[in-house]
């Protein structure tokens, strides 16, 4: 490079030598670039093991039930749209799925309706942690563990028939029994509760909190009243977490076959048969046919309802 | 000076209802350490089927610890069942570690032809209950002659989608400008897994391996379905095969049973409520 006469000279050398220094760096990068995230196949290392477990154990087997939903269980013959008839004829899959949908109907509203009221009152509180504890606890309980306690409960000499009769409610020598009686779904409805609501009310207190605080703000400096703040502000924001919350609260619904079984066992109260004492039962008579056909509409009408649940909520 | 009193009530109620909700460990404590002579007087309107009701006492008259005893001494089957959960519980969580975390990492990093159907896909089978995916677990099972082996219920569960769709929340998390910067740098794509995803998101892998463990503690239908052989049965499905004229026996084995499950949530209870929320926050 020449000597530099002039200020000025010197300045523009400097510059078209920072500008080439610059230019071979970016041409760099952008080769770089080039083979970088999008063309790149390293995904294909990360999800591999994991889609090939799912099409394994998942994917491939269920395409197979729906094969077999359509042929006969010993023979493997092609048998039509005989075992859907079958199933939809079939008296226990109508109790089953009469049970199912009258535990969802009264569930759901219930433990969502309880756990936004908790989560309301449990928002305006300074500490809430020991509370939140409190009602999660439940979820680590294993089902298991309160077999005991809800037989101590609810049985015909349990606390609960204790607790009617010292309202008042019972009279002396008589002891309705809750767990062998229609009065079981509510023993199962309970038990429900007592292990999601700590759940939905988390999910609840997620929500409220990303609600912007300004906006409820500006409202209460507006003049609104805390019940109109509620229902006009935050409510109508925390529609997304309406259909999380009803998704997840939905197939939690289908785990209360533990307490069921737990508390009753395979052959319980009719009003608590559920859609998996069913399954289990044509399980152990290797009616697979009659599984396979149940599978696909439960698993269709699942999968419809979903869908139907965004759509309303246009999450 | 309104509002704080009425804060104050709410609180004591909320408590309230809260310690109601807790109230069966009391009972299993209690339980545990009540002598067998009180246990039978307290139970016998339940075990006899009388028309009287039955009484407790949350502190017993006479504790002994000799149930504890006797299930630690003299019950060796006790700890085979206790063994087969935490295997059953450790192996799962193992297993989703090295392939969950990998697949979530996919899903929230890379931009692939088909991403988008693939995560649907596992979004659906994340939620499909037990019901619906029994009959296809015990065709592949038994077809790969896994049944009445513990890996009946691992490998199932090793490939649940529930674990990649938490971690793949959190992975999203991460600012896109740090990836793109370690890249720039020259480090390659498994360095960055290793050196940014896996440290930056490890609360996100904890809270899918708390919410994992209460779940595979707790398992019932498929150990009900997959194992015959009572010896490889969990404590979940043991439990209630104790008959009630061993109730100080069934006390103690649920209280053991519940002990796992009571460090892991007291233990990792902010894991737990991030776990909670990370699947209601709008995408």
């Amino acid at each position: 490079m020449e000597m530099c006469s002039a200020d000025t000279g010197c300045r523009n050398g400097l510059i078209s030598r920072m500008k080439d220094i610059w230019k071979k760096n970016y041409t760099k990068r952008q080769n770089r670039r080039r083979d970088t995230p999008d063309k790149s196949h390293a995904w294909i290392a990360f999800l591999l093991p994991s889609f090939l477990g799912v099409t394994v154990f998942v994917l491939i087997p269920f395409l197979d039930v729906v094969r077999r939903s359509f042929l006969t269980a010993v023979t493997g013959e092609w048998t039509g749209i005989n075992n859907y008839r079958n199933v939809f004829a079939n008296q226990a899959f109508h109790l089953a799925i009469r049970n199912t949908v009258r535990f969802t109907a009264v569930c759901l509203p219930l433990l969502i309706g309880l756990g936004l009221f908790l989560a309301v009152l449990l928002s305006r509180l300074k500490q809430m942690q020991l509370i939140k504890s409190l009602f999660l606890f439940p979820l680590a309980m294993p089902a298991a563990t309160v077999v005991l306690t809800w037989k101590m409960l609810f049985s015909r000499q349990g606390f609960f028939n204790g607790f009617l009769f010292s309202l008042g409610i019972l009279q002396e020598g008589v002891l309705p029994d809750h767990m062998g009686t229609g009065a079981s779904f509510w023993v199962l409805v309970f038990s429900y509760v007592w292990k999601n609501l700590g759940y939905t009310m988390v999910l609840w207190l997620a929500g409220i909190f990303a609600v912007p605080y300004s906006l409820s703000e500006a409202a209460r400096v507006d003049g609104g009243s805390e019940w109109q703040i509620f229902w006009r502000v935050v409510f109508p924001n925390l529609k997304s977490s309406l259909y999380t919350i009803t998704v997840l609260s939905f197939l939690n619904s289908f785990k209360v076959f533990r307490e069921a079984y737990l508390v009753a066992g395979s052959y319980p109260h009719e009003d608590m048969y559920l859609l998996q004492h069913l399954f289990n039962n044509w399980f152990i008579n290797l009616e697979l046919d009659k599984m396979a056909a149940a599978a696909v509409c439960v698993g269709t009408v699942l999968f419809l309802v979903i869908l139907l649940l965004q759509r309303v909520w246009k999450v | 000076m309104r509002k704080k009193i009425s804060s104050v009530f709410i609180k004591i109620i909320l408590l309230a209802v809260g310690g109601i909700f807790c109230a069966p460990i009391l009972f299993l404590l209690s339980g545990s350490v009540m002598s067998r002579y009180e246990l039978n007087q307290s139970l016998m309107p339940l075990m006899a089927d009388q028309d009287k009701l039955i009484t407790w006492a949350f502190f017993p008259r006479y504790p002994t610890f000799r149930h504890y005893l006797r299930i630690l001494f003299q019950t060796p089957q006790f700890f085979v069942v206790f063994w087969n959960s935490m295997k059953i519980a450790a192996l799962t969580l193992a297993g989703q570690f090295f392939i969950a975390v990998p697949a979530a990492w996919a899903f929230a990093v890379y931009r692939f032809r088909g991403r988008k159907m693939l995560f649907t896909l596992y979004i659906v089978l994340m939620l499909m209950p037990f019901q619906v995916t029994m009959l296809s677990s015990y065709l592949v099972l038994n077809h790969l002659e896994l049944l009445d082996s513990h890996s009946a219920i691992v490998l199932p569960a090793v490939f649940s989608a529930f674990p990649v769709f938490l971690i793949y929340r959190d992975f999203c998390n991460l600012p896109k400008g740090l990836i793109e910067a370690a890249r720039i740098d020259g480090a390659g794509e498994w360095m960055i897994f290793f050196r940014i995803g896996l440290p930056l998101s490890s609360g996100g892998i904890l809270s899918a391996g708390v919410l994992g463990f209460l779940e595979y503690w707790s398992l019932i239908e498929q150990p009900m379905a997959f194992l015959e052989d009572q010896t490889l049965w969990p404590l979940s499905l043991y439990l209630p095969e104790i008959g009630p004229e061993q109730a100080g026996y069934s006390f103690v084995a649920a209280v053991i049973t519940l002990i796992p499950a009571m460090f892991v949530f007291l233990a990792g209870r902010e894991y737990l409520e991030r776990g909670i929320t990370a699947s209601a926050v709008k995408e």
